[in-house]
């Protein structure tokens, strides 16, 4: 784009700017969110980054920012600072008003009578939300290659995916169609969509984001958590929608109100920053591996002290992960049965009893890859290899613990790469479950603990030209950590970047040509 | 530990209520096979003395004040079904005859 046009400079902004121009006076929030309704109209087409916009409701809560701004007194005081900037909502998250599908075909057209505890507070922060991103089929995928209604692309190369699940969040956050969004994270689905598309994506503590409302894959494992384009933004969004709820039994009490204050701390002087042994080096892309020694430099003449750490149990944390997650699915996805929401299909012929009417409705609305794990956890939890399986799976869980609180107590924070490669291309590895797995090997020890992670761009792979993520850990309830380094890095990066790294993304553009031809 | 096989998929899609056709069960079994055997080294890891996590931060006790919050009304818990008949989910029979 040649001119100086005002809604493309809106749309590169962060939410933090953007709140400082609304608060400001300096752009109405009406504007802000109709600059990026244009923008999805202009490049989701590509992109497919939304299963559903919400036009008209976020341009009605947006005109309502502005009339209490406009009003002025105790009720624009009293607005969130957040107000009028606008969110996309990964469609796992129950919406009154919007469709809700998780990406699945068994909930098509399907409408929630509730909404989920973090939409219910971004309502009360009057936060304009733009609609509803794609993902893998209920969560389940690295690629978003795995949603009933075809996969979003890569900004940076719209041949190749966006990562998984929460693929359309990242995305949609990567291309400038919004300023943050939600995610949901039960292996990686922040952190690895992130890394992949150069942006922010953070895992909060187990419990931190109440799960009400967030459409359950493994219970004992998703967790909500923010997507953004700077850290600090994120930790603008996880005081949002962090804090105790009584509608989730796992929500914790403390209060996480510390994450902003910590983003601008502006430094890691002294602070222990753990390498884990096990994952980098052998099975990570040469690029990722150069960039990750890059971003240990800067922290280290910043005036951190790098330390190595080993997490031995982590080898085993995929295995453990892929029994344990498709057990609890093949428990939750239970009451997908043709009886209470979503489709019904009748038996083509035979008796037409319940019984059939279930096998026939979940066989016509669940993809392959629900089915392999509906079938594989159904597999882990029977009788005479529970012990074998998801018993032993749970011991692991154990050991993995035991290596984080070994770690935690040499480093206050870990890192390692988010991903092991960059974006790979679509269909890749669609047929191939076990290579697809294999992209969260990094991320999932992080679920099996319950502690917080942050995915922050660490560079262009040399290889590839693709963004490379950076991975912080903390312990379990001091999410401030990573979002204090994370802060800190993403400043280095920038200055020796000379911006933000998603400035040397290619324009995307409804009437430009596409590399590599038509799409 | 046994290898899956196309029976055993059979029998657990038949026990998680999927129908599949023959050439799903086949390609199914093929691909469990093979994440089944990647993960069954989990089984030797940890010793009888390692105890099993369910829940990453424990909690317990979790209880609320015994009084009626907010509730969905019937039409509400009704909006999304595929079919209702007088308040209730109305479903085909339940008994396995004509």
């Amino acid at each position: 784009m040649s001119s100086f046009e005002p809604s493309t400079e809106l749309i590169r902004l962060s939410a933090a700017a953007l709140a400082a121009k609304l608060k400001a006076g300096e752009v109405s929030a009406v504007e802000v969110t109709q600059a990026h309704l244009d923008r999805i109209a202009s490049v989701d087409g590509e992109i497919n980054a939304f299963l559903h916009v919400n036009t008209n409701e976020a341009l009605a809560v947006a005109a309502e920012v502005d009339g209490i701004r406009a009003a002025g007194g105790a009720a624009a005081e009293e607005l969130h600072q957040l107000a009028g900037v606008p969110i996309a909502v990964k469609d796992l998250i129950v919406t009154i008003g919007q469709p809700t599908t998780a990406g699945s075909k068994i909930l098509e057209g399907w409408r929630s009578p509730y909404d989920a505890t973090v939409v219910r507070k971004l309502r009360a922060a009057k936060m304009p939300i733009l609609g509803k991103t794609n993902l893998d089929e209920f969560a389940m995928g690295s690629s978003t290659e795995h949603s009933a209604y075809g996969p979003t692309r890569n900004p940076w190369d719209l041949e190749r995916i966006p990562g998984g699940s929460g693929g359309g969040s990242a995305a949609a956050v990567a291309a400038f169609e919004a300023p943050l969004a939600l995610g949901t994270d039960t292996g990686g689905s922040i952190r690895q969509p992130g890394a992949v598309t150069g942006t922010v994506g953070v895992k909060p503590t187990y419990g931190a984001v109440s799960r009400y409302g967030a459409i359950a894959m493994a219970s004992s494992l998703d967790q909500i958590g923010p997507v953004s384009r700077t850290v600090l933004d994120s930790a603008l969004l996880q005081e949002v929608i962090g804090g105790h709820d009584p509608y989730d039994s796992t929500s914790l009490t403390d209060p996480f109100d510390n994450l902003v204050a910590a983003a601008r701390t502006g430094n890691v002087e002294g602070m222990r920053i753990g390498i884990i042994k096990e994952l980098h080096g052998e099975g990570y892309q040469a690029g990722v591996e150069n960039r990750f020694n890059e971003s240990l430099e800067l922290l280290k003449e910043a005036g951190a002290e790098i330390v190595e750490v080993s997490c031995p149990n982590f080898k085993y944390a995929l295995g453990a992960y892929y029994l344990i997650m498709p057990s609890e699915v093949s428990s939750n996805l239970a009451k997908f049965d043709g009886v209470r929401y979503g489709m019904r299909v009748l038996p083509k012929d035979g008796p037409l009893t319940i019984e059939r009417v279930m096998a026939a409705t979940r066989a016509a609305g669940f993809g392959d890859e629900v089915k392999r794990r509906i079938i594989l956890g159904t597999y882990a939890l029977s009788a005479g290899y529970y012990d074998a399986y998801y018993g032993s799976a749970q011991k692991v869980r154990t050991l993995i613990q035991r290596d984080f609180a070994a770690a935690f107590a040499q480093a206050d924070v870990l890192i390692s790469p988010t991903a092991p490669t960059t974006a790979f291309k679509l269909g890749e590895k669609l047929n191939d479950p076990l290579a697809m797995y294999l992209n969260d090997v990094a991320t999932i020890p992080a679920n099996m603990a319950g502690v917080p992670g942050l995915s922050l761009p660490g560079g262009l792979a040399d290889e590839d030209g693709l963004p490379v993520g950076i991975q912080l850990l903390a312990p379990a309830r001091e999410d401030a950590r990573v979002y204090r380094v994370g802060a800190v890095l993403e400043s280095l990066l920038e200055e020796k970047w000379g911006g933000p790294l998603l400035a040397q993304a290619p324009v995307l553009d409804s009437n430009s040509t596409v590399a590599g031809g038509s799409l | 530990m046994a290898a899956i096989n196309r029976d055993d998929v059979a029998h657990l899609a038949r026990l998680a209520r999927i129908e599949m056709s023959a050439e799903e069960l086949d390609r199914m079994a093929g691909e469990l096979a093979v994440i089944v055997d990647s993960v069954k080294s989990v089984s030797e890891v940890a010793g009888e003395d390692v105890p099993a996590t369910s829940h990453p931060i424990p909690l317990s006790n979790v209880f609320r004040e015994d009084v009626v919050g907010h509730v969905l009304t019937p039409a509400e818990a009704l909006s999304g079904a595929p079919d209702s008949e007088d308040d209730r989910f109305k479903v085909p029979a339940i008994l396995d005859e004509e």
